[in-house]
């Protein structure tokens, strides 16, 4: 594989370094898990807090 | 020697059976109740697009062999869909889990609901594992060699070898997905068979 298609193949974040990792205690966590962790929470709340398109018509008319 | 009688036949009684425990209408019903209309009942149908994802490119990654998925362009970008599918299903199917998990959704006889999806997590764990081992390439050196002392260390490591790659593709191509995809038709079929577990203050009411 020559240079040029590694640059066009390449990631958006530089990825060409050893992982960044969170330390707690005896808790170890990459930064990457940590931020997925992050992320479900916020859909997790969201899917929550979101209205669903249609649902007060529906519990409006009849089921 | 007489034939045995149509009404004792095991089809039969199979039939009736299934159809018993599941009529049609059940099966495939044609409205779902008002409550699940929101977002936090959308993620049990996600994992299961996900999962229909993973199975199709890993049946194409499997047909075209890993010189394919590592060396061509359409080989990298089947071997990404595989992965990022993989990591769409546990996304989603955690969201699904903390949502079922706060709505106590064992609820109203629905434990083996429950149950089913919370084994096919504990399933689909070694079944991405063993994926990531499978992958021919120093990536997955690395992590059957770290992997194998978390084996070692809990007493398994005599019969599941992270080391011995045919043991872990047979239990990634066949043994784990078979077990993934039998329990999600069990759990499917059993949320079929006793409904989408309704809001707990709807339960109250209804109680009440």
């Amino acid at each position: 594989m020559n240079p040029t298609s590694t640059a066009v193949m390449g990631a958006v974040f530089n990825l060409n370094h050893p992982a960044h990792v969170l330390h707690w205690h005896f808790i170890s966590l990459t930064v990457s898990n940590v931020i997925v962790m992050g992320l479900m929470l916020v859909v997790f709340a969201l899917a929550i807090a979101l209205p669903f398109p249609g649902a007060a018509r529906r519990r409006g008319g009849a089921s | 020697m007489s034939a045995p009688t149509t009404e004792r036949s095991w089809t039969v009684r199979v039939r009736e059976a299934g159809v018993g425990a599941l009529p049609p209408e059940k099966l495939l019903p044609d409205s779902q109740p008002t409550y699940v209309a929101s977002w936090i009942y959308i993620f049990g149908v996600a994992s299961l697009a996900s999962l229909a994802v993973i199975i199709g490119s890993g049946t194409i990654l499997a047909l075209k062999g890993p010189a394919w998925w590592h060396y061509t362009g359409v080989g990298h970008f089947f071997n990404s869909v595989h992965m990022w599918s993989v990591e769409l299903f546990f996304f989603v199917m955690v969201v699904h889990l903390w949502g079922k998990y706060w709505m106590s959704a064992w609820r109203g006889g629905r434990a083996r609901v429950w149950m089913t999806g919370a084994i096919t997590f504990l399933v689909a764990v070694p079944c991405a594992l063993t994926g990531y081992v499978s992958q021919q390439n120093f990536d997955a050196q690395w992590i059957s060699t770290q992997a194998k002392d978390a084996m070692n260390s809990v007493g398994v490591g005599a019969f599941f070898n992270l080391t011995n790659f045919g043991q872990m593709y047979s239990y990634h191509v066949l043994l784990l997905p078979l077990a993934v995809v039998g329990l999600v038709v069990a759990h499917v079929l059993l949320v079929r068979r006793h409904g989408v577990v309704p809001p707990i203050e709807l339960d109250r009411r209804v109680g009440s």
